[in-house]
């Protein structure tokens, strides 16, 4: 299939982008990256999602595909045939991964999100608390999916692994501007082997942005 | 071995009225077990210990929790001949997308309506109008958000209309004068058993408002 026939509208720094570009990475599937200017929207963008107006959308033959999670989904419903499985095959596992994923973002971003925000120390501390107990989530919820194997969906990454894997440099950005670490060893040994891993991993590689420059970009934007 | 299916449920919630419309739809024999949210059982708060919410599914002991996902769920481990969800990637994607707008949209909005006051209020309402012609807009003219078949997204939205007689009591405007084609199509739902089976009597909701009202401790 020509490349051409895949874009992706989207940006560099948006961790919610870096989703289908992972799974579009397991595929193999080349397509043409569309990055939109930060501050504006263009027009493709605004036709293509007119519901939400956000990235990422995946254009499949001019077709257009919203929602990160939804777009990783239909990458491995599509292409089906091409790499690994994304989500995994037994039902009640796949409900466990759309679970979490949307236990990460409903309440474990928004409280990433939120610590960048943080005024004064009163609020930082409920932050820390609500991570705290959302990474003691996760760090339970990745021993009960990995089964022993070196990510959520088993040898390979998946849908789980995608759906949290993609804050990680945004954590990072977040660990240094407060000084504070948000993903310890100590407290979830799990949970940091599997992040490191998971950067490691070649689908994931060529999309993760630096954290310098991410740092730089999240000054920017917050500024 | 038989299926031992629980549904752990609050008879208002829009959301408990999915996933049993979908066990309906699929002729699933379940145990319906109301819940006191007010005061949480064991059960409850060990199946979903993360949420602490309703709807809970567990099916032979294991739990599944949050509306949309126990539809998928139940789609799959229970595959018929009339599916939720279209086989085809793009068209399952579009069900989807529609599904996860309804849950962002429609019960903040309707919230409003009933729980608050001045300009809350107004935003609220104008709001879950806006959501509501937006919706009506991706139906069109089909017999249902899927087409010819009832499915995920007819499922996913049509428990709000037990809740529409007291959202236009406490909103003072009517939902078929804004909505009509809306109107028509949660009356070709309800004439299914399925729905007529899973939802309450409006009244029912409207009476119940204001002591959900006190409970919240809402003026």
């Amino acid at each position: 299939m020509a490349s051409s026939d895949v874009k992706l509208i989207g940006a560099w720094a948006s961790p919610f982008v870096m989703r289908p570009r992972i799974a579009l990475n397991l595929k193999s599937v080349p397509y043409e990256f569309l990055q939109e200017t930060f501050g504006s929207k263009s027009e493709l963008l605004l036709k293509s999602n007119p519901v939400h107006k956000k990235i990422p959308v995946l254009l499949h033959a001019d077709k257009p595909v919203c929602e990160s999670n939804i777009i990783v989904e239909y990458i491995d419903d599509t292409w089906s045939s091409s790499g690994p499985s994304i989500l995994p095959s037994d039902p009640y596992d796949r409900a466990m991964a759309r679970f979490w994923a949307a236990y990460i973002d409903e309440k474990w971003f928004v409280a990433l999100r939120s610590f960048l925000k943080a005024g004064g120390e009163e609020e930082k501390k409920a932050v820390i608390a609500q991570l705290e107990e959302g990474n003691a989530f996760l760090e339970k919820a990745f021993i009960d999916c990995s089964k022993g194997k070196p990510f959520f969906n088993g040898d390979n990454i998946g849908y789980l692994d995608i759906a949290l894997g993609c804050f990680l440099a945004w954590l990072r950005v977040t660990e240094l501007a407060v000084s504070h670490k948000i993903l310890d060893e100590a407290k979830t040994p799990s949970l940091s082997k599997w992040a490191e891993n998971f950067c490691n991993d070649p689908a994931v590689k060529p999309v993760m942005p630096e954290t310098a420059k991410l740092a730089e970009f999240a000054k920017k934007i917050f500024s | 071995m038989a299926d031992e299916v629980i549904l752990l449920d609050f008879w208002p919630s829009m959301f408990g009225m999915r996933t049993r419309i979908a066990l309906e739809e699929k002729n699933v024999i379940f145990d319906y077990r109301e819940q006191d949210l007010w005061n949480k059982s064991p059960i409850l708060l060990e199946m979903n210990l993360v949420h602490k919410k309703i709807p809970v599914l567990i099916h032979n002991g294991k739990p599944v929790c949050e509306s949309l996902i126990q539809m998928e769920y139940i789609d799959e481990v229970w595959p018929s001949k009339t599916p939720l969800l279209p086989s085809d990637p793009y068209q399952r994607a579009h069900a989807k997308f529609w599904g996860d707008f309804i849950d962002k949209k429609v019960y903040g909005s309707a919230r409003l309506i009933w729980g608050a006051k001045g300009e809350e209020h107004e935003a609220g309402k104008k709001e879950f109008i806006e959501i509501h012609k937006t919706l009506e807009s991706e139906l069109g003219d089909k017999t249902y958000f899927g087409g010819e078949t009832f499915g995920y997204v007819d499922i996913a939205l049509i428990g709000f209309y037990s809740w529409f007689e007291a959202y236009e009591k406490f909103g003072n405007f009517s939902i078929e004068v804004e909505c009509p084609k809306l109107i028509a199509w949660t009356k070709r739902c309800v004439k299914r058993e399925s729905v007529a089976k899973s939802l309450p009597d409006s009244e029912k909701i409207t009476k119940f408002v204001p002591e959900l009202k006190e409970k919240l401790g809402i003026k």
